[in-house]
């Protein structure tokens, strides 16, 4: 461990009592980060608390109107707060590499990607014509993409994610650069994806002795891949240490409520230690096993025509499992395992090829009249991201009445009353009716949409990736909340979602999708201490922070 | 696992009572908007601009001195600033600033009535289209052959069909805007039906008419208004070209259109009479435009500075 290496020299990166502001606004109040030679520094927070804007201020990249206002900003010793633009330019990829967030975006669409990889050594005078060329080729191969030479002529839409994010990478490291900032590296991706990626960046970075300053949110992947973390909230840092400490002994009242709420962090120790669960949730054997499951997803297939292809796609291949009342079932697998194809099929949003979803034994598919409102009573769905589910213009009293005036529920007066009751429900006062979606924070509008699930006192909800855009807080707090209902209202959840530790969290049952199969189904607790596949093996060792506590 | 009490339910300041559905909770959002506007200098001017026009439009009687058609054969040709005529006579000695207030008037009218036709029109058409997937191969291929058409086209043909007159010209004018119209709508609502809580309203089973009218709609309505605000100086201009060919608004009544074309014969004589209603036109036409722009930067939320 070189994190007592620290003070035995001058640190490569120092960031002194930084403060940064947009217009009048400071946004960073004194922020102290020091990068010593070959250390792994990760800083870590929720969204706004200052963590990307410090990386961005090192790099003099901070967008808009913001500037630094105060503090000071050293690079090998030198001063470079106010640098001009040329010497940031020097600093910029040839002294401090940058592997940005989204893989997605960062790359030109319109551009070879090997010519992305070759102008970063050109812009930077290190090479030119066939040399840079070549030498790019060697980046794209040391970067983990096989076939370089090949790849180098091809355009971005023809990588995958995480190929691309190994690009980014290539050119992050292309000048050889003493210190490599990740802002989120991998948070766009897979997991299994993330922790190749990962994986490849920590041998690339330590072959060449680099240093790494890393941005997340995510406290398991900073304690996994970093020697110390710096925990920022609210732009300023709390708490710095060792990552062990942090995370074993946090001092930090915000650092413990981080650690106690990080499903990561939470799930690899259950995985480590192979006990029983940590949640509250009702016991498995609920009382009584009722015959009939509330769900039952018998035999379903969907297949899609691509143009261009005799074969059609299959989605999803043969799904079948089923859903006690009263529990939660977690669908997990990553993007294109045909995980939100089964809960559209479920919700009656898309026809499945063949096969067919009961709910209380009645076939969603062919309900018509009354049975299809029964069904849809029963049935409803929570989303994913709490700022493109709720109508903008609509106010949060009109979203949450919005199913009961769908089904004529009651009148007027008695509607407003259930809303209220709905949003106390959702722990939301009576006051946030009144108010639009676009004045409320990511976790009150998952709120307001847990509230408009339950208008019409359903049996099932079935959220996708319903907390996986939100905060880790916020995140805990939205998981007690449906904890909560289940225990009260007796309401079941299809959970479908990418992330293992959030299923330790809710779930009873656990059906891991892969290519649009069932490769594993069984109860969490089964699952998760002796996964019989080696894909869900994977998948759980890939959960950052898992080898933490092992 | 307990619940901790991070963050608040609620966070920022109480919101100001408000009694239920009235005008005060939409203040924030419409204030907003406002405020926007308000900071916009470009905006302002526009603003400013229309204000004038609107103005001298509306309250042409009052604020001029003689009939739009009062010939006085005794005064043509008068420079500008002549006592009595601040902007000069034209060739039959009508007084020019006259003639462009009640010109204005039919400009505006024209252009309420086109612009009120191709929202009235193409507003249905593109939520249908962009709504339905069969639908939408039929309107566009129709859209499609009409913008193949330069607007002028199908605006004369249009105009010869219903007989030159101001309701005719303005026909013409606003059904030759409803393919653009379409277009945008469609637009929009295709990408406002892929939004979750389209989904979420579908779950429920909800009517096409219910989701269209009561998301799809309001959603998109700030895309239409600022297409209004685009298509308004297209019909003045329009409008003008009409009358100039002698299509649109017929003389003696005053139009920008027939002014500049009665001037056209005299203009080394008495060039004034060309220019002060082509400056209204141009005036009429920047008003929009600008505030225009302000008003798609105010509403759109994305271009937050």
């Amino acid at each position: 461990m070189p994190s007592d290496a620290e003070k035995t020299q001058d640190p490569l990166l120092e960031v002194r009592g930084l403060e940064v502001s947009y217009g009048e606004v400071p946004v960073l109040h004194g922020v102290d980060v020091t990068v010593a030679l070959g250390e792994r520094v990760a800083v870590v927070g929720e969204s706004g608390s200052g963590k990307s804007t410090t990386a961005a201020a090192v790099l003099g990249l901070l967008p808009g109107r913001g500037r630094v206002t105060g503090g000071a900003i050293r690079f090998r010793g030198e001063d470079v707060t106010h640098a001009d633009e040329s010497r940031l330019r020097r600093l910029r990829g040839r002294e401090v590499g940058l592997v940005p967030q989204d893989p997605m975006s960062n790359l030109n669409p319109a551009t070879r990607v090997g010519a992305q990889v070759a102008e970063t050594l050109v812009a930077h005078g290190l090479a030119r014509g066939r040399a840079a060329r070549e030498r790019a080729i060697e980046l794209l191969g040391e970067a983990g993409i096989e076939q370089p030479e090949r790849r180098y002529r091809q355009y971005p839409h023809e990588f995958s994610g995480g190929m691309r994010q190994r690009v980014l990478i290539a050119m992050a490291l292309a000048c050889e650069p003493a210190l490599l900032i990740a802002d989120e590296p991998t948070s766009a991706l897979d997991v299994t994806v993330q922790r190749r990626i990962l994986d490849h960046l920590e041998s690339l970075r330590a072959s060449r002795g680099a240093s790494l300053l890393i941005v997340t949110h995510d406290l398991g992947l900073a304690a996994d891949r970093a020697d110390r973390i710096v925990v920022m909230s609210k732009g300023e840092v709390v708490e710095t240490g060792p990552a062990e400490a942090i995370l074993r002994d946090p001092q930090h009242e915000y650092t413990r409520r981080l650690v106690a709420a990080a499903p990561s962090v939470n799930a690899s120790k259950v995985v480590a230690a192979g006990s029983t669960r940590l949640t509250g949730q009702a016991a498995p054997a609920a009382g009584e096993p009722s015959a009939r499951p509330l769900l039952e997803v018998d035999d379903l297939v969907r297949t899609y025509k691509v143009r261009g292809r005799r074969e059609p796609l299959v989605a999803v291949d043969h799904v079948s499992f089923s859903l006690q009342a009263g529990t939660t079932t977690a669908v997990v697998g990553e993007s294109g395992s045909g995980k939100t194809t089964v809960a559209r099929m479920v919700l009656g949003l898309e026809e499945p090829t063949s096969g067919e979803v009961r709910l209380e034994g009645e076939v969603v598919r062919t309900a018509r009249g009354a049975a299809r409102r029964a069904v849809r009573r029963t049935m409803q769905p929570v989303f994913q991201d709490p700022y493109a589910s709720l109508d903008p213009t609509f106010t949060v009293e009109r979203i949450v009445d919005e199913p009961l005036r769908v089904f004529k529920v009651g009148d007027r007066a008695s509607r407003r009353a259930r809303v209220t009751e709905l949003l106390d429900q959702v722990a939301l006062p009576a006051s946030v009716g009144q108010r639009f979606p676009g004045e409320l924070s990511g976790g009150q509008r998952q709120r307001v949409a847990i509230a408009r699930a339950l208008a019409l006192d359903p049996r099932l909800m079935v959220c996708d990736e319903a907390v996986s855009a939100l905060d880790v807080l916020v995140q805990d707090q939205v998981m007690t909340l449906l904890d909560d209902l289940q225990r009260d209202l007796g309401i079941s959840y299809l959970f479908i979602t990418h992330d293992l530790a959030v299923v330790r969290q809710l779930a009873r049952d656990v059906v891991v999708m892969r290519s649009g199969r069932v490769v594993e189904h069984g109860t969490v607790d089964e699952v998760f201490a002796s996964p019989r596949e080696e894909y869900t093996r994977d998948l759980l060792d890939a959960i950052p922070g898992a080898g933490f506590f092992s | 696992m307990t619940s901790t009490p991070v963050d608040p339910p609620v966070g920022g300041p109480p919101p100001p009572p408000t009694t239920p559905g009235s005008e005060a909770d939409l203040g924030s959002r419409r204030g907003r908007v406002v405020r926007e506007l308000l900071g916009n200098p470009l905006g302002l001017v526009g603003g400013g601009l229309l204000l004038l026009v609107v103005l001298v439009a509306v309250l042409a009687p009052l604020i001029t001195a003689y009939s739009p058609t009062e010939v006085d054969f005794d005064l043509p040709f008068q420079k500008p600033l002549t006592e009595g005529y601040p902007l000069g006579t034209d060739d039959l000695g009508r007084d020019v600033w006259t003639r462009i207030a009640y010109g204005a008037r039919a400009s505006l009218l024209v252009g309420l009535i086109a612009v009120g036709l191709a929202v009235a029109v193409g507003t249905p058409l593109g939520l249908a289209a962009g709504w339905w997937g069969w639908l939408d191969a039929i309107v566009s291929r129709l859209t499609d052959l009409m913008l193949a058409f330069p607007f002028l086209v199908i605006a004369v043909g249009l105009a010869a069909i219903n007989g030159a007159s101001l309701t005719g010209a303005a026909v013409a004018l606003g059904i030759s805007q409803v393919p653009t119209m379409v277009r945008v709508v469609r637009a929009e609502t295709i990408r406002v039906k892929q939004l979750e809580f389209v989904t979420a309203a579908r779950s429920l089973d909800a009517s096409s008419g219910r989701i269209l009218a009561q998301h799809v709609l309001p959603n998109t309505a700030s895309t239409i208004i600022v297409q209004a605000t685009v298509i308004m100086p297209v019909a003045v201009i329009g409008e003008a070209i009409l009358s100039f060919l002698g299509l649109g608004i017929q003389p003696p009544t005053p139009s920008l259109g027939i002014m500049l074309s009665d001037a056209q014969q005299y203009i080394f004589r008495a060039p004034s009479a060309a220019i002060f209603p082509g400056v209204a036109i141009a005036v009429i036409c920047l008003g929009f435009n600008l505030f225009g722009d302000a008003l798609r930067d105010a509403l759109d939320p994305t271009s937050r500075r």
